[in-house]
Order: structure tokens, then C-alpha cells, then sequence
């Protein structure tokens, strides 16, 4: 199967390059005319159908390694860095994309997948998708070299070969990690799409807007996997590494966030190039800093660059990423100059007091963050190279840096939306904006009413400051949100007669993309609550006798029993804690401590008991050497699960702006 | 004109209140010995190679946690002030165990860099928005747009009933 997964790759390069070669040399003669023993028509058709070949192959390599995992072979040194024998079988796919080669090899699969429903859709507009094709074409010639010459996922074993793999790292062996670093990688490998798509509309001068529109769903179903895998990892992080946390400022977390923002800026700005004509030289550079942010993800997982707790996926690509880089720098600087002309816009811009500035203002403040945590990230090297030390930029500074800015995102998604195009006169900001000043400072009142102020123990609080007006302000935004939800929903009531229910259905299907928007913004908005209650955590540690009680919040946790498992894969122990609130015994919780048998490291499984208001998340921390008793750590973390429902709202909201709006004929029909 | 004008300068004024009273905030610190740990061992990297912040390293058969937190509860029952506790850490452990750089020397970079960078991106903005309005010209006006207030809730609501305005 090595031999078979090793020439599948080697196809599959030798197709990409032809694909990247007559693709380019068809366009070429298209674009100047000039006469050629082939159509150039032809041409193009053949480089599309080795696309589509070109993704044939890739699976068949991908389909290898799979099947090499499943039958244990470990003659392929990648099979026996990364699985056992006792693995379990969902465990088994994780191996694809548990180790440097298999996740090339997924991001390769994945571009190639994309690449193929995007040449079997090419007759959109045939020569739109021939230059989109090329450029992903280029993308997978570089991807495939890496597989070919760099990090090959079929290299066979040196020496004897072992009875038994090294096992999958212990980290990667829980169910949500056989889906966040796919649902990461189609985020962003996705992002590939709008590139290929602008660099080619600009490469072709394509005329109009079409090309935003033909790429809006790529992007936002992009986002939305990349927004789902970031979330997944964020609740990976939660259950699996047991410090209470689900986000660490880590460079490899930082480094999934920074095209998200950017592709959420692109979101935003292009409808201002579809609306008024606006900004088209500055989309064009948003999706192409995406698409190199992606890569950059990749450069810091890989290459080590900066310490990081993804340290296991480290290996020394780094340079030839760093080549792709400037190479694809390099590509879309030479295009932007000789085509800007091409991206004249109309700018127009009435007021400071307008949707358009509104979105000016909502992509300055989304590129900032994104700048705070490219800074942050990179900070570490440059203070190496300029006084010959590193330093750490941790949580510390990001609170202080990047949630003052998180927070004046939110005030913009509340304040946008209620802004009209061109202008809007104080009367109407009254009007849309009293409602949720007075929530703004009722929430405040509320919050000093249950405790949330911004000192503690005498002394200022940063946490609780930034929890104080991170969950007035949501309130506020909520409010503002709904309102637009109410109105609107009102309107139609009183035209068709249906109650506000109904109404409210009819509105969102009318306009799905803006309702959609703002289901989206909701869940942010929650997402926000959800991360202010971190402020508010607590904890308790202490090594447990039989029959010890700990309390935390209104729980009280009993130790019962200390139990022991063991299996193939791995050996347990566990503690059985009833947990007691107001007194009664409510539910029992089983924390877990593993030791993998194949790597023997070992690996807590934290017990989480979720309601609304709060997370009683509880680890076994391991035993005492020197009493044998265990340590228990209980946390009781405020709101965690706003953060999961607002990942879900935002899911859901992406759904609805994906689904087209009722045509006008439409409307009438329903009414 | 006049009115406009007066409710900018009201919000103006409300901003800087806002900001003062936040920097005043800021220059508070904590006090009592429990929260001073709490926050000392928030400002501090676990030196195992966890890569976590040393209040929240709890990976099993962590051999550096314990110590630290010991050392740090020393250093503080010996009244030592919060900076000669990380000062002594950093000079023991080196500086990437601060969790953050300091206010000092090239450090002092990462803390200003990106304010002034947002101060520098935002003065752009505007200045982008007045120029593609034409507002720093002959129309001034409109840099304070009252449009009318009759036009602007007949633009409202066309804008709610045909539904038909783009996205967001």
C-alpha cells in the first residue's frame, strides 16, 4: 500500500503541474489571441479534467494511508509514529492528521475536494473558473511537492520493523479531535477558493461585481468551518487539558484566529463593493491576506517557530512554506500593480454617521485584532532578534490589549446594523439608540445588583470591569438586535395581517442574508456573555480520604470511591464524587485519570456537569507520592455553555444567510 | 448647526469622563495578601514547558508549579512588593517566565505598539471618510449630516418593507 499511496501522490503532482502549466499557457493565448496549433478552449478543458483526475489520485493516497492505519502497517514509519494496534477505530482516522505528513496530505485532499466541485461547477462562468482552477492548481503543486519531497507519508520504516506502533498522542484521543482539525483544515483550505477566485478575477479584469457573488457562499461556508473548528478546538481545549480554560493565547490558536478575522472583515466590506462600488482594491488585499494567514497558521504549527502546546506537529517545512509565501506575496503584488486600475471604486461616503462608516469602522477594529494577535504572536521572536532574549506574551497582555477592542467590536455590532446608508439625522439615532442606552445602564445597575462590580476586596478589578461592560454592552446589542427583529416583523404584521410570529418568519425569509447576519450577530453576542463569565471562576483543590467533602459554589462533593479500569489502549483510575446541592444529593461525577500503554503518557479526562449559569468541571489531578491520596480540583466556571449555544446561533445564522431570499413573486405568493 | 454641535461636544465630554474614570480604575491595585497571589501567579509562566500560565498548570507530575508557587508565596509573606517578586523570577528563571513583558526598555514596545497603531489606523479612517465624503471642503455640512428627518423615516421605511437593502 506504500507503493500504491507513494505513485497516487506522484500522479497526482504531475497532473496539479499540468493542470497549473496548459491552464496557464490556454488562458495565456486567450487573453492575447494569439494563434496556437490547439484551441486554447480545449486547452483549458484538458487542464480542467486533470483537475478533476488530479483529485482522483489525491484520494486514492489518502484512501493508502487510511487503509495503512486500519491494517497496521507498520513498515510506513508515518503508521508507526501514530497508531497502535489498540486503537480505537474513530481513533484511527485522528492518525491522518495527527502527524506532520497527514495533515499535508488532509490539506491537499481537502484543496483537491474544493478544487473538484469547483470544476465540475465551471460553467458558471467557464473562464472565471479556468483562471480560479489554475491558481488552485498552483496552490497544489506546491502542496504535493511538499508530500513528494519533504515530508512523505509513505516513508517506509529503517530497521526492524516493530510489533506495535508508538500509539496516537493522547492528546488527540477524544471524540471532538476526529472533527475540529478537519473542520480547521476545511476553514482553511477553503479560504483557497475566494483567493483563487480574486486573483483571478483581477489577473482577467473581470468586469462588475459577479465574482463576489459567485464566491460569497464559498466564503461564508468556509468561515463558517473555520468559525466551527476554531469553537471545536476552544471545547477540546476545555475537556481534554484540564486547566479550567478553554483559551490560551497559544501562537497555534492565535494563529487559527487571524483569518477569521480577516475573512470576517472581507465578509463585511464586499457588501459595500456589491452595494456602492466601494473598496474593491481593499477586498482584493483582504482575501489575500487571508489566504496567507492560512499559510502562516500553517508556517507556526509546523516550523516551531514559537513555543507552543501544538509543539508535537512540529518539523522542519518551515522554509519551504516560508518560499510559498513570499512566492504567493510576490504573485499577488505583481497582479495588484499591473491591474489596479482595474479596482477603481466609486468612494462616496456621506457622513461619519452611516452604515458605510460603520463598516469602515467595524473592518479597522476587526484588523486591528487581528494585528494585536499577529503582534502578540511574532512579539517573542522579534524581542529575540532585537535584545538577544525571549520573552512570553501570555494572557496577561492580550486581556489587556486585545478585549478593549473585542469589546468595541460588539458596541459595533450593535451600533451597524441601526445605522441607514448614506446619512442619518440625530432624531433617528435617538429613535434607534434610546432603547438600548436605558438596557445599557439597566444592565449595569443589574449587574452591580448581583455582585458583578469592578473592584474586589477593595481593590480594581480588571476582569470584573471588562465582565461589567462586556455583559451591559451585549445587553445593549441584543436589544438593538432584537429591535431591528421587532420592527421589521411589525411592519409585516400589520400588512399581511399574520401575528408578529409569523411575521418574523416572512422577514427573515424575505432578506435571509441580513436576518441571517443578524442571528449571527446574537450569537456573538452570547459567545461574549459566555467568555465575560470566566471572570467570575473558581476553584477549590485538595487531596480527598474516602468520605472527604470539598465545596465549591453550591456544590458539595462527596468522595465515594477510587476505582481502577484498564483496556487495550490504555490504564484508568477514576474517582466517584456525589455531589450534593442545597443538601441533596443531585448527581455523581467520575473524573479520570488515563496512562496510554503504547506512549505511556498520561492524560486527565475532566468530569463536567453543564446548566446554564454554570460548569462544575472537575479533574483528577493525579495522587500523592508521598500520602497516596488523590487530588481533586472542582471549578465552577460561570456561563461556559452561552459560549457552545452562541457557536450553535452563529452556525445556524450562517444557514439562513446561505439560504436565497423569497423572490418579490415569491412574497406575493406566501402573503 | 449649533444643536449639532452641542451634541457633540456633549458626547465628547462624556468620553473623556468615561476614559478618566477608567484610567483612574486602572491605577488601582490589589491589596490583600490572597488576591495578590492570585494575581502574582497570573503574571507568571509555569517553567516545566507546558507553556501555561503558573496559576493554571495542573498537567500531572508537573515538577516546577509546586516550587514556584512555594517560592512566590515567600516572597510575598516576606513583604517583598510585587515587582521585586518578578524581578527575583526573572532573574532566576529568566524573563520568558513574566506572562507578559514589562513596561521597560524594548519591552515597552509590545504594550505601545498596537495603540499606537490603532490611534494611527482610526486617524486614518476618518480622515478617509472625510476625504471620500468631501467633508474638509465646500461641503462641510454634511460632515453633521441632519438630513431630514421627514426623507430619512420615508428612506426607513421603504428600506423596512421591501426588505431589500443587501446583507447586514
Amino acid at each position: 500500500m506504500a507503493a500504491f499511496g507513494s505513485l497516487a501522490l506522484l500522479i497526482a503532482l504531475a497532473l496539479a503541474a499540468y493542470n497549473l502549466f496548459a491552464g496557464a499557457v490556454a488562458l495565456r493565448l486567450l487573453a492575447t489571441g494569439q494563434p496556437a496549433p490547439i484551441q486554447p478552449e480545449r486547452l483549458a478543458d484538458t487542464a480542467r479534467r486533470a483537475g478533476i483526475a488530479g483529485f482522483v489520485a489525491v484520494t486514492a493516497a489518502a484512501f493508502a494511508l487510511i487503509w495503512s492505519v486500519f491494517a497496521n502497517d507498520f513498515s510506513i514509519t508515518y503508521i508507526m509514529e501514530h497508531s497502535n494496534r489498540a486503537l480505537p477505530a474513530a481513533y484511527k482516522f485522528s492518525a491522518l492528521w495527527s502527524g506532520q505528513e497527514g495533515s499535508l496530505l488532509l490539506w491537499a485532499w481537502l484543496l483537491a475536494t474544493y478544487g473538484f466541485v469547483l470544476r465540475l461547477t465551471h460553467k458558471n462562468d467557464v473562464k472565471l473558473y479556468a483562471y480560479a482552477g489554475t491558481i488552485m492548481a498552483g496552490i497544489q503543486v506546491f502542496f504535493l511537492a511538499v508530500l513528494n519531497f519533504a515530508a512523505p507519508p509513505f516513508a517506509l520504516y529503517q530497521g526492524v520493523i516493530p510489533g506495535d506502533g508508538n500509539g496516537l498522542n493522547p492528546l488527540l484521543q477524544y471524540p471532538e479531535m476526529v472533527i475540529h482539525p478537519p473542520m480547521l483544515y476545511l476553514g482553511y483550505v477553503g479560504f483557497s477558493v475566494p483567493f483563487a477566485f480574486a486573483l483571478g478575477a483581477l489577473m482577467m479584469r473581470y468586469p462588475g461585481e459577479k465574482w463576489i457573488k459567485i464566491t460569497r457562499v464559498w466564503t461564508m461556508v468556509t468561515w463558517l468551518f473555520l468559525t466551527m473548528g476554531i469553537f471545536l478546538g476552544m471545547h477540546w481545549a476545555y475537556a481534554v487539558l484540564g486547566w479550567g480554560g478553554y483559551w490560551g493565547w497559544d501562537p497555534v490558536e492565535n494563529a487559527s484566529v487571524m483569518p477569521w478575522l480577516t475573512g470576517t472583515a472581507f465578509l463585511h466590506s464586499v457588501m459595500m463593493q456589491e452595494k456602492k462600488g466601494m473598496m474593491k482594491s481593499w477586498n482584493v488585499w483582504l482575501i489575500f491576506s487571508t489566504f496567507l494567514l492560512t499559510l502562516l497558521g500553517t508556517l507556526l504549527t509546523r516550523a516551531g517557530l514559537v513555543s507552543s502546546v501544538h509543539a508535537f506537529a512540529q518539523s522542519s517545512i518551515g522554509s519551504w512554506f516560508v518560499t510559498f509565501m513570499v512566492i504567493v506575496l510576490a504573485v499577488c503584488i505583481f497582479t495588484y500593480v499591473l491591474q489596479r486600475s482595474h479596482l477603481k471604486g466609486e468612494h462616496h461616503v456621506e457622513s461619519l454617521v452611516s452604515r458605510e462608516s460603520s463598516f469602515l469602522f467595524n473592518n479597522l477594529v476587526l484588523l486591528m485584532a487581528c494585528f494585536v494577535i499577529l503582534w502578540g504572536t511574532l512579539f517573542p521572536i522579534l524581542s529575540e532578534y532585537v535584545q538577544g532574549n525571549k520573552v512570553t506574551v501570555g494572557a496577561p497582555w492580550y486581556n489587556r490589549v486585545a478585549v478593549p477592542i473585542g469589546i468595541f467590536l460588539l458596541f459595533l455590532t450593535g451600533v451597524g446594523p441601526l445605522l441607514p446608508w448614506r446619512a442619518t439625522s440625530f432624531r433617528s439615532i435617538r429613535r434607534n439608540f434610546v432603547l438600548p442606552v436605558i438596557v445599557f445602564w439597566a444592565a449595569v445597575i443589574a449587574c452591580f445588583a448581583v455582585g458583578v462590580a469592578p473592584w474586589k476586596d477593595g481593590a480594581f478589578d480588571t476582569g470584573n470591569f471588562y465582565a461589567l461592560v462586556a455583559i451591559s454592552t451585549a445587553a445593549a446589542v441584543l436589544t438593538a438586535i432584537l429591535s431591528e427583529f421587532v420592527r421589521g416583523a411589525g411592519v409585516i404584521s400589520r400588512q399581511s395581517g399574520r401575528n408578529l410570529l409569523v411575521g418574523t418568519w416572512l422577514l427573515v425569509r424575505r432578506n435571509t442574508r441580513r436576518y441571517g447576519g443578524y442571528i449571527v450577530h446574537i450569537g456573538v453576542v452570547v459567545i461574549v456573555v459566555g467568555l465575560a463569565g470566566s471572570a467570575f471562576n473558581r476553584n477549590v483543590e485538595s487531596e480527598m480520604a474516602l468520605h472527604d467533602k470539598i465545596s465549591v459554589g453550591p456544590y458539595t462533593l462527596e468522595c465515594v470511591g477510587f476505582t481502577q479500569d484498564s483496556n487495550l489502549n490504555y490504564n484508568s483510575e477514576y474517582a466517584l464524587l456525589d455531589v450534593y446541592k442545597n443538601g441533596k444529593k443531585s448527581f455523581q461525577m467520575t473524573p479520570e485519570k488515563r496512562v496510554y500503554l503504547a506512549s505511556e503518557q498520561p492524560q486527565t479526562m475532566v468530569a463536567i456537569h453543564s446548566v446554564p449559569a454554570w460548569d462544575l468541571y472537575v479533574v483528577y489531578e493525579g495522587t500523592n507520592p508521598d500520602t497516596g491520596q488523590p487530588i481533586i480540583k472542582a471549578f465552577l466556571n460561570p456561563l461556559v455553555g452561552w459560549i457552545w449555544f452562541g457557536v450553535a446561533l452563529i452556525v445556524f445564522g450562517t444557514l439562513v444567510a446561505l439560504v436565497p431570499s423569497l423572490k418579490p413573486a415569491q412574497k406575493g405568493a406566501h402573503q | 448647526m449649533r444643536s449639532a454641535r452641542a451634541h457633540l461636544g456633549f458626547w465628547i465630554k462624556g468620553a473623556q469622563a468615561l476614559a478618566l474614570a477608567v484610567a483612574v480604575c486602572f491605577s488601582l491595585g490589589a491589596t490583600d495578601a490572597g488576591s495578590r497571589f492570585t494575581n502574582l501567579n497570573h503574571r507568571l509562566m509555569c517553567t516545566c514547558g507546558c507553556a501555561e500560565i503558573l496559576g493554571e498548570c495542573n498537567h500531572v507530575g508537573c515538577q516546577s508549579s509546586g516550587q514556584e508557587l512555594a517560592e512566590l508565596r515567600g516572597g510575598i509573606d516576606a513583604g517583598k512588593s510585587d515587582q521585586e517578586i518578578l524581578a527575583s523570577f526573572a532573574a532566576k528563571y529568566g524573563a520568558t517566565v513574566l506572562a507578559a513583558p514589562t513596561a521597560h526598555g524594548f519591552d515597552l514596545v509590545a504594550w505601545i505598539a498596537p495603540f499606537a497603531v490603532f490611534a494611527a489606523a482610526l486617524l486614518g479612517t476618518i480622515l478617509l471618510i472625510r476625504r471620500w465624503g468631501n467633508l474638509s471642503g465646500n461641503n462641510k455640512e454634511a460632515a453633521t449630516r441632519t438630513s431630514d428627518p421627514a426623507t430619512d423615516a420615508l428612506r426607513e421605511k421603504i428600506r423596512r418593507e421591501t426588505g431589500d437593502d443587501g446583507g447586514i
